[in-house]
This record gives C-alpha cells, structure tokens and sequence, in this order.
C-alpha cells in the first residue's frame, strides 16, 4: 500500500453546501450589477459625448505674422483680461466646420486657407481681385483688442490683428451709389463639410450699411494673439465688428461687394423675428427666446450686465441716430 | 431560481446611471469642462435628464412588446434618475448659471416659454418623485397613482419642446427625441385599443 492519504479535514471546516452555492450566486450577482453598471454608465456617457466635449490639451497651430504690427490704444484696446488663447481658437461658432462650439478646431485642418483669391467688386470705381497675402501685406496691420459677444449670451475680449475695412475701401473707391457691403463666405463643401447639411442657406453672407463698414472700429481680421486666424476662427479674412453680435463677424471671406441696396443676411434668413440685419449689441432688446441683458464672459462664473453696444456707444451710438432700436434690431 | 429576483439590477442602474453626473460634477470642480464649462454642465445634465426619462417611459412598451418583466422592474430606479438629472439641470441654472438671482430668473420662468416649459416638466416631475414609494401607490391606490404617473408624458413632451427651443438651428436631436416618445406612445395607445375590444368581445351583447 501506498502512504496514507491525508485525513479528511472535519466537517467543522467544510463550508456548508448552501454557502458555497450562495458564493458562486454572489459572484455571479457582483459580475452581473458591475457589467450592466458598466453599460448603463457608458451608455449614458456617450450619449452625452456628442454634445460639445471639451478639448484637452489641444494646441491649434497657427503661423507666425512677419510684419510690423501698429500696437492697439485708446478706443482700440480694453484694459480687461484676454480671453486665453486656447479658448479663444476651441470654442467657436464656425457652423460650415460643425455644429458644437469645438468642432471647427477640430475640423480646421480641412480648410486650405491659401492660395486665397478675393474679389472686391460692385460699386466701386477700382474693383480688385487679389490675392489674400497682397491684400495683407497691402496694408499697414494693426492690433486691435476687442470685445466679442455672441448672441447666445457669451462674451470674450480677444486681441485680434488686420486691417481697418475702411482703409479697403478707399482703396478700391465706392461710387456714389454705393450704400452697403455685402461679404460672402468661401462655398465648397469639401473644405468646409457642414455646407453638405441644409442648416443655413450657403454659403453664408453678410453685409453692413456703408458707414458702418467705414467706422474705425470695424476691421477686417487677419490674425488673433500676434499670429496668424487659425481656420477655425475665420482663416484668412473675417470681419470684426465689435458692436455687434458676433454672427454679424462673416468668416473666411472670399468675395465683398458694394451694393445699392440692403444685401440679404445670412441669420436673418434663418429667422427673422431673431435676427435683424444690425444685430447691434443691445440689453434692452432680448432675443425672443433668452435675455440679452446679462451675458457670461469665458472664463468668468458670474454673468455680468451686457453693455449697449457692446460698450462702444460713445464711438457708435451716432450712426443710428434717430432709429428706434427696438424696430430696426 | 434566484437569478428570476435579478438582485443585482436596480443597484447596477442607479450605479451606472448617476456615474456620469458624478463625472460631470468632479471634472467641473477641477475646471476640466472647457470654454464654457456651465454651459457643457447644463447640456450634459439637460440631455441626460430628458434620455433617462424617456428610458423609463420606454419600460412599459418593451414589456408589452417582447413580454420580458425586467423592464417593469427598472422603471421607479429609472424615474428616479431621471428626476435627479432635472434637478441637477435646474441647479446647475440657478446656482451657477443664474446665481440665485431670483428676479432674473422669475422673469426666466414667467417670460421666456423655452424656460416655462422646462421648469414646468420640473414641477411635474416632484410629484411623481415623491410618490414613487410602494406606501404611496398603497394610499392612493393603485389605478389613481397609475393616471397620476402618465404626467411623465407630459413632462418628457415639455422636455422635448424645451430642447427643441433651445437650440439654434439643428433641431435633429430633439427631434429625434420627440419620434421616440411619439413611438412609445402609440405602442402604449395600440395596447388600451386593443384591452379594450377584448373587453367588448366579452361583454354579452
């Protein structure tokens, strides 16, 4: 005979038959609650992730600006905090790039933003077509540090570069019948993938009454932050009018006319009652579905009361002498 | 067989369900929700709040369409959930977002009808909340609770037209929404009209 084999161990140490059953259930309860946890949590997770995601740690490149630049003073500057730059260049309304505020940065590399052509034309004694970095170069670039205040109730102070629109226009001479500009954006769908859904008629435009266009403040952006606009921002040509809503700011710019009359708009195409073709940053008139009166600056946690005209009326209010407001919004 | 009590179910949703506001409220107190991180706050919690909802409206369809009886299981721990989500949604508008400015936020609810039927889905929502208890169905009795709980419809139909209010332009996801609710509800519609010619066939003439 071989050696004993080892004695069985005493019923006092054997786990009872129902416990050991109750374990393997227990196991396969925890496994059950931890899976369905997992799906349940997940699920809701992704449901949430198509709406606008934070971007983390991305780092929009944009080329450097080789000419001199006219620092921003008086009027022409704010002494309030920049919006970072990050934020400036992942959190935009650019709705030919994508719907949620950071897919423009995301979708920017698809727009080529040279060669750029764009044709100046209308009524104008010299009409111009030209090249985007001539028309640059043609022109002194300034600095401009600006406030921006979407209609959606957000604001941002953004230190932008480019040239005055009014220095444009003397160069290509309005006629005398001349009473409004109109700016169309860049139409191919296949840099600019959001022009493949019918959200908004494309391509979008925008227009301005004359002296509007004329005023100082209004500039045409060539660069933010001391570089180059990235696409997601407008790349290479965007207009900037800081008293208005921000949509009033047309991106990517390919073509500016002069025109006799009041040219179509692109928001108030969309909607009427919503959006006027001034869009004069107003507290008083509300948006008909939210207030106007407060507004939250990126990077702030409290809203803070929004200023009529954005804070420029002292240097804007006079162009709409005599208007009501309220009416012509 | 034990499994057929499915112990582990309730706690796996509610765990799993309230896993992303916890996210959302621990990156939010490290400043990890981008630009606008309130305004991610209140998509987040706005979405989750109506999906969840209508998840739970979509438990008493799914048991009549397939005849499985976990769904009906998970409706109070879903009704919950999506309770909570509103909350934190008009949380997240009052304190952050409003800071408690009780004038601008009156003048919100009584003048703006995107924020009127949102805040409106709210207070429907309370009392559904409050007697979700099985004491509660008991007081009132089941058939009283059962008419009492259909304002969960109301509540997700102003949830949907609060969304489709709030968005700019591209109204698809709220729509989308508001065709999964309509769908739910005609299965819930073919049901009563079918009970009720089984109803009349019994009946003697």
């Amino acid at each position: 005979m071989r050696d004993k084999l080892p004695p069985e161990p005493p019923g006092s140490e054997v786990t009872p038959e129902k416990l050991y059953v109750r374990r393997r259930e227990f196991l396969k309860n925890a496994g059950l609650f931890a899976g369905t946890a997992a799906v349940v949590g997940g699920g809701l997770y992704l449901l949430g992730m198509k709406r606008t995601r934070p971007m983390d740690g991305f780092v929009p490149d944009a080329g450097a600006v080789d000419q001199p630049v006219v620092p921003a003073q008086g009027l022409f500057s704010t002494d309030e905090p920049r919006t970072p730059y990050e934020d400036v260049t992942t959190y935009n309304n650019f709705y030919e790039l994508g719907l949620d505020k950071n897919d423009p940065a995301r979708r920017a590399h698809l727009l080529k933003t040279r060669p750029w052509t764009v044709v100046i034309d209308g009524e104008v004694h010299k009409p111009w077509t030209v090249d985007v970095d001539q028309l640059i170069s043609a022109f002194p670039l300034e600095e401009r540090v600006y406030r921006m205040r979407c209609v959606e109730a957000w604001s941002m102070v953004i230190p932008w570069l480019g040239l005055p629109l009014g220095k444009l226009l003397d160069r290509v001479q309005p006629t005398s019948f001349a009473k409004y500009v109109a700016f169309t954006t860049l139409e191919d769908p296949e840099q600019l993938p959001g022009q493949k859904s019918p959200v908004l008629d494309w391509p979008y435009v925008e227009g301005l009454r004359l002296d509007e266009a004329r005023h100082p403040l209004t500039l045409l952006a060539t660069g933010l932050y001391g570089k180059q606009l990235p696409a997601q921002n407008g790349a290479p040509l965007r207009l900037v009018v800081p008293w208005k809503y921000g949509f009033k700011g047309i991106k990517s710019i390919v073509r500016i006319t002069l025109t006799r009359e009041q040219p179509p708009t692109t928001w108030n195409l969309a909607n009427k009652r919503e959006y006027g073709f001034y869009a004069n940053v107003n507290p008083a008139v509300d948006h008909p579905r939210w207030s106007q009166a407060t507004e939250r600056r990126i990077g702030e946690g409290s809203r803070r009361p929004t200023l009529p005209f954005n804070g420029y009326a002292d240097a804007v209010a006079g162009l709409y002498s005599g208007m009501d407001l309220k009416r012509d919004f | 067989m034990a499994s057929s009590k499915l112990p582990w179910l309730n706690p796996a949703i509610a765990v799993g369900g309230l896993s992303p506001l916890l996210l959302l409220a621990v990156q939010g107190a490290q400043g990890q929700l981008g630009a606008n991180g309130i305004e991610f706050a209140l998509n987040q919690t706005g979405l989750l709040a109506l999906a969840v909802l209508v998840a739970s409206l979509a438990c008493t369809p799914l048991r009549l369409v397939t005849g499985w009886t976990w769904p009906a299981r998970i409706r109070r721990t879903l009704g919950l959930l999506a309770f909570t989500y509103t909350a934190a949604h008009f949380l997240t508008y009052a304190v952050l977002d409003q800071g408690l400015d009780a004038r601008a936020m009156a003048e919100d609810v009584f003048t703006r009808p995107f924020i009127t039927v949102g805040f409106t889905a709210l207070l429907l929502l309370v009392p559904l909340a409050v007697t979700s208890t099985n004491t509660w169905v008991r007081r009132l009795g089941f058939p009283a609770w059962q008419r009492l709980h259909r304002l969960a419809y109301v509540a997700a139909v102003l949830g949907v037209v609060h969304f489709v209010w709030r968005v700019k332009k591209d109204v698809t996801e709220p729509v989308l929404y508001g065709a999964v609710l309509a769908l739910l509800f005609a299965v819930r519609v073919g049901e009563a009209l079918r009970k009720r010619r089984a109803l009349a066939r019994e009946r003697p003439a």
